[in-house]
């Protein structure tokens, strides 16, 4: 068995605009996907996601790289010959053939034998809970059902590797998030590398065991999801991930690990980070709203002082919008733990606000 | 009264279609049951029909037995007409065959270009439609000609010494034929194809199907239905030309069309072209309604 079930190696995709330019869809990435991870491409439209998971199917070939499947070279093999399935983000069932012929048909161009085939379709039906369904046609199913089936279709070719386009895309936010805990869990039933396309960030934090996340054709960042969002390798992974604060500064000096960085006519805070920077140099300073501290000294952190802004009370949580003197402005989110544990603070208020030198990230581009 | 009108659907629906309505049975239905009621008298002296009608089967007999005419010689085939309707059938359904052979790839290439071109190459499709069917058929015969467009240029290129005998013979039927009738085929075709929706075919390829079968599994009974649509709007008018077989075929190939425009010409039997136009069409009618009862109730649909 192969170290990873997909490899690419410096991958390249170019098309021809119809302005007649030349555009690189996937710009030299390399990634490795392990055997049996679910793993998710996440970024927005034209990042070059859905391109990647197509060259990855065989629907488009590199126009230069490579593209290893389960440790084979196969850059430039047909899909047809490739031991991977797709889910389609409008699901692509063939409208003119039942559920059993829909499911069916991989066996079917595998050759086997129709008796034989029958009984793996209401297996694969079995797995994912529409029995007896044979008979039908794709039209008349629902949305979810349909999603179901065009998993069922690839599933029981047990490929090697299950790519998913947006497979959720078209379906209601109630039915998604049931169906994003089911594709998990079957995904750990069958042990098969997920390769799974979104532009969701939350679903890809829900569901994924390692997220690559693209922007115009690069993949910026590749980690865990706990990585990515805690340490986010730059400004675009840090906004397009959760929310953050980006607060302008100027790094002071650094002493081992600890940064000095000057917020203008705000303070100076002390920041954790393992990179190297020259003293004078521009940066941002990026917090998540949850780790920031309203009132509340902390320790061998940094206290800021602000005005607040705007109060938003959702239940949960409640928003705040703070002003600092120097006239940057963050946002922070405070947990209502207890009933009455604190008042809400009002608009117009001095505040504080705090947060350790481990929450933030020094970031420069 | 308007009122009443407006509040009556049937009515409503009646308003509507009455005109198109009296439109077929005045034009349409009418002239065919003349047809119906010619096919069963004699035949007049000098064309037309014997008056007061006397009646008589006699012309659909002649039709299976070419030998029970009056005017039959000695040596006449008493299957002489079945014989150019087996005949006018097999060239229909060859030119048929060619025209779907040709127009689905044509289709197919169409509906694969980027809007701007794919207009340009439909029009380009019906451009022949604004010229006169008449005036096209002469000019293919120029092309096909002995000293026409196509023997000069091959004699031109070396690729032959001597004229090939292009015109008036089936070969120039056919062509003449697939020529008018390829556009007849493409456009259903088309409307067909342009609507296949191609991730169904990325889909298949993703399922293991190598390109021929994943056509053949799942983009042709996709389409299916435009191309029965281009098999009956060729084969039918087809199989009952006279225009094109006339000038292509110099008189020498007879088929259904020629034979029945010659009733009403030439032969002035009336009866007799009116037994074999109403022959014909209830041949075409059975083929038809054969073919629907034979295709899957999802191509019926479809249609």
């Amino acid at each position: 068995m192969a170290e990873f079930a997909v490899e690419m190696q410096d991958v390249l995709k170019q098309f021809v605009t119809p302005e007649g330019g030349i555009l690189a869809a996937v710009n030299h990435v390399t990634m490795q996907i392990r055997d049996g991870e679910f793993f998710s491409l996440l970024g927005p439209s034209g990042c070059g996601k859905t391109t990647s998971l197509r060259m990855i199917a065989g629907f488009e070939l590199p126009t230069a790289g490579k593209i290893f499947i389960q440790g084979k070279e196969m850059s430039q093999v047909p899909a047809f010959q490739r031991p991977v399935n797709t889910v389609f983000q409008q699901y692509a069932l063939f409208p003119h053939m039942t559920v059993e012929q829909n499911i069916g048909f991989g066996l079917e161009m595998k050759g086997v034998a129709k008796a034989e085939r029958s009984r793996r379709v209401s297996e694969a039906l079995e797995m994912v809970r529409l029995p007896g369904m044979e008979m039908r046609r794709p039209k008349q199913l629902s949305g979810g059902q349909q999603q179901r089936i065009a998993l069922a279709r690839a599933l029981i070719n047990k490929p090697e590797v299950l790519l998913l386009d947006e497979p959720l895309g078209a379906l209601d936010l109630k039915l998604r998030k049931e169906m994003q805990l089911e594709l998990k869990t079957l995904q750990r039933e069958v042990g098969i590398t997920f390769i799974y396309v979104t532009h969701d960030q939350e679903e890809a934090l829900t569901m994924s065991d390692r997220i690559a996340v693209m922007s115009k054709g690069v993949a910026l960042q590749i980690g865990k999801p706990e990585e990515i969002y805690e340490r986010p390798a730059n400004k675009f992974v840090a906004d397009f991930i959760g929310e953050t604060n980006f607060i302008d500064g100027v790094v002071q000096q650094q002493n081992g690990s600890t940064v000095e960085i000057e917020l203008p006519g705000t303070g100076t805070v002390c920041i954790e980070s393992s990179r190297m920077f020259t003293n004078g140099q521009q940066v941002a300073v990026a917090v998540r709203p949850e780790k920031l501290r309203l009132n509340t000294e902390i320790k061998d952190g940094n206290n800021l002082r602000g005005r607040v802004e705007d109060v938003i009370y959702i239940g949960t949580d409640t928003h705040y919008g703070v002003r600092f003197t120097g006239g940057q402005k963050v946002r922070l989110r405070e947990q209502n733990v207890m009933q009455g544990h604190h008042e809400m603070i009002p608009v117009g208020e001095e505040v504080s606000v705090s947060f350790t030198q481990v929450s933030p990230r020094v970031l420069t581009e | 009264m308007v009122k009443f009108f407006r509040r009556n659907k049937t009515l409503q629906l009646f308003g509507l279609i009455s005109p198109g309505a009296l439109w077929i049975l005045l034009f349409f239905n009418l002239p065919l049951l003349i047809v119906l009621f010619i096919s069963f008298v004699e035949r007049g002296r000098a064309g037309s029909i014997k008056l007061p009608p006397v009646y008589t089967i006699e012309n659909y007999r002649q039709l299976f037995n070419a030998c029970a005419s009056a005017f039959a010689g000695p040596e006449c085939d008493p299957f002489l007409y079945i014989g150019i309707f087996g005949h006018s059938m097999r060239i229909a359904l060859v030119v048929t065959f060619w025209c779907i052979l040709l127009g689905y790839p044509l289709s197919y290439f169409i509906s694969r270009q980027r809007q701007v071109w794919r207009d340009a190459l439909m029009i380009l499709v019906i451009i022949p439609f604004w010229t006169n069917f008449l005036v096209r058929t002469y000019a293919l015969k120029q092309v096909l000609a002995t000293e026409g467009l196509l023997n000069s240029f091959l004699i031109n290129l070396h690729l032959i010494n001597q004229p090939l005998d292009l015109l008036f013979n089936e070969f120039a039927v056919i062509v003449g034929l697939l020529y008018g009738y390829l556009p007849f085929a493409i456009l259903p075709m088309y409307a067909s194809i342009e609507k296949f929706d191609h991730s169904l075919m990325e889909a298949a390829s993703d399922l293991g199907a190598p390109p021929w079968r994943a056509f053949l599994r799942v983009m042709l009974p996709m389409t299916l239905p435009g191309v029965i649509a281009a098999l009956v709007l060729v084969f039918v008018p087809v199989v009952g030309a006279f225009i094109t077989p006339d000038i292509m075929g110099g008189g020498k190939i007879e088929m259904i069309g020629t034979l029945i425009n010659r009733q009403f010409g030439v032969s002035r039997n009336w009866p007799f072209g009116s037994s074999m136009s109403l022959i014909l069409m209830l041949m075409v009618l059975i083929g038809v309604i054969a073919y629907f009862r034979s295709s899957s109730e999802d191509t019926r649909r479809a249609m």
